[in-house]
């Protein structure tokens, strides 16, 4: 997959109990960047990052991925081949509670059948790349780790099979403020080494500004503003204006 | 004690053997049914309250009753040995079900959607993932279905299908007291190593989390 640009068109959901997460978002996202999607709460910005691996279907509307059509994959094989080819982070409980290191980070290529000494040697490289020592953490469970570590070994994993497509749900929600704006600094060096397509969503205004290139503001399910990072806090939309005094505000107290 | 042994000692021996074996053939049986059954109804979950339902009045059929009328059943009347082993299945069939189902449905479902996002089949979720970590929960499953079929398993001697329960029988028909301890004592041991060993196993199935 050597592009991997995003685009929803018109993407609705309304979830079983009649209750609608997403009504017609738009917009597209270019291959090689960061685009945060940041809303409150409950404006749907996880379920609009699930329907891109397809753990979402739309009620209507459609994602497409690379150029492909994420909505009309039907199949098994061609699901997971897609979800191969995208890496997915989410909070730190995402890691599997009964998996080494190694083999939380080795998983996607455990899955792909490659042989256990590659799937060692790419766990090693991935771990390392996430800022981890491989030899002294790969026999650990995740319960004998940090919040930090375990967030690096869940971006390792996601990491392990080259994606060019990152899908990441709040990666650092659990995180206290110190290691937060270290994985902060991490990511950001390594998204700006790696040339990934990123999907970010968080609901922290100072995160998305400082990693993505575009935020998009999503609200009871409707994109309100889309913008480019830098034009944001100068921004005279309602919705992103309230968002940024309201973090000022806090800020400021 | 001592005495029992030095009297009883070879038909305690033997007895236990007998009483082991309907326990174990049962227990097979009923994982061979109950795990890939209780797998199923985590996919199909209008099958839960019907299934569920049915392994639920089975296990408050009392055994006495349950061997009674199983006994003019054609190819089970038979074989006393037969019939007991598949009333034994019956009731060790409702704790393996349960957790089975109560296990997978356990699982994390953001776990769940993390599988999913890696690409897993239904098959590899099942295997790498929902399984091992079901499978402390399943193991205390089978451990009360182990130490309720020793327990019943000594019914079965009413039937003519052996077991420790036999000089239980013959010790109240006879009113020899030393005769029921000669059975009960082997029997309640029984079932006190094997909730001991499979509470061992259960422990070391246990994921760790924080």
């Amino acid at each position: 997959m050597p592009t991997a640009g995003v685009e929803f068109a018109k993407v609705s959901y309304t979830a079983d109990d009649g209750h609608i997460v997403l009504r017609d978002v738009s917009f597209s996202v270019e291959a090689g960047t960061t685009t945060a999607l940041l809303g409150r709460s409950g404006s749907g910005k996880t379920t609009l990052l699930r329907t891109v691996n397809g753990l979402v279907r739309p009620t209507s509307g459609e994602v497409m991925v690379g150029g492909c059509a994420v909505t009309a994959i039907h199949d098994v094989e061609s699901k997971s081949a897609l979800r191969r080819g995208i890496g997915y982070v989410i909070q730190e409980t995402g890691l599997f509670p009964h998996m080494t290191v190694e083999r939380n980070a080795a998983m996607a290529l455990e899955l792909a059948g490659r042989s256990m000494p590659e799937c060692e040697r790419r766990a090693r490289e991935v771990i390392e790349l996430a800022g981890l020592d491989f030899d002294k953490l790969r026999a650990r469970y995740p319960w004998q780790l940090s919040g930090g570590q375990r967030q690096r070994v869940g971006l390792a994993r996601a990491l392990a099979l080259d994606p060019p497509l990152l899908l990441m749900d709040e990666p650092f929600g659990a995180l206290d403020p110190l290691t937060r704006a270290e994985m902060q600094d991490m990511l950001k060096g390594l998204l700006s080494e790696l040339k990934k397509t990123v999907l970010l969503v968080t609901h922290d205004l100072n995160e998305a500004l400082y990693l993505a290139d575009r935020v998009v503001f999503l609200d009871d399910g409707e994109v309100t503003a889309d913008l480019p990072a830098g034009d944001v806090l100068r921004s005279q939309i309602s919705q992103v204006k309230d968002y940024v005094v309201a973090v000022n505000r806090r800020g400021n107290e | 004690m001592m005495y029992l042994i030095h009297r009883h000692g070879w038909e305690i021996a033997r007895l236990t053997f007998e009483h082991l074996w309907l326990t174990l053939s049962a227990m097979l049986l009923a994982i061979g049914i109950g795990l890939p059954l209780g797998i199923l109804l985590t996919r199909r979950p209008r099958l839960v309250r019907p299934v569920i339902g049915f392994a639920n009045i089975v296990q408050t059929v009392p055994s006495l009753a349950l061997f009674g009328l199983l006994l003019p059943v054609p190819w089970l009347g038979e074989n006393a040995a037969r019939l007991a082993i598949v009333a034994l299945t019956g009731y060790a069939l409702l704790p393996i079900l349960r957790n089975t189902y109560a296990g997978i449905r356990s699982v994390d479902a953001e776990l769940a959607g993390v599988a999913d996002a890696l690409g897993m089949t239904a098959r590899q979720k099942l295997l790498k993932v929902e399984l091992p970590l079901a499978a402390s929960v399943i193991m205390a499953g089978l451990r009360t279905a182990t130490v309720t079929c020793v327990g019943i398993a000594t019914i079965a001697a009413a039937i003519g299908a052996g077991g420790l329960g036999e000089l239980i029988f013959r010790g109240v028909a006879s009113v020899d007291n030393g005769l029921v301890l000669a059975g009960a004592i082997p029997a309640a041991l029984l079932a006190l190593v094997a909730d001991a060993l499979l509470g061992l196993l259960e422990k070391k199935l246990t994921v760790r989390r924080a």
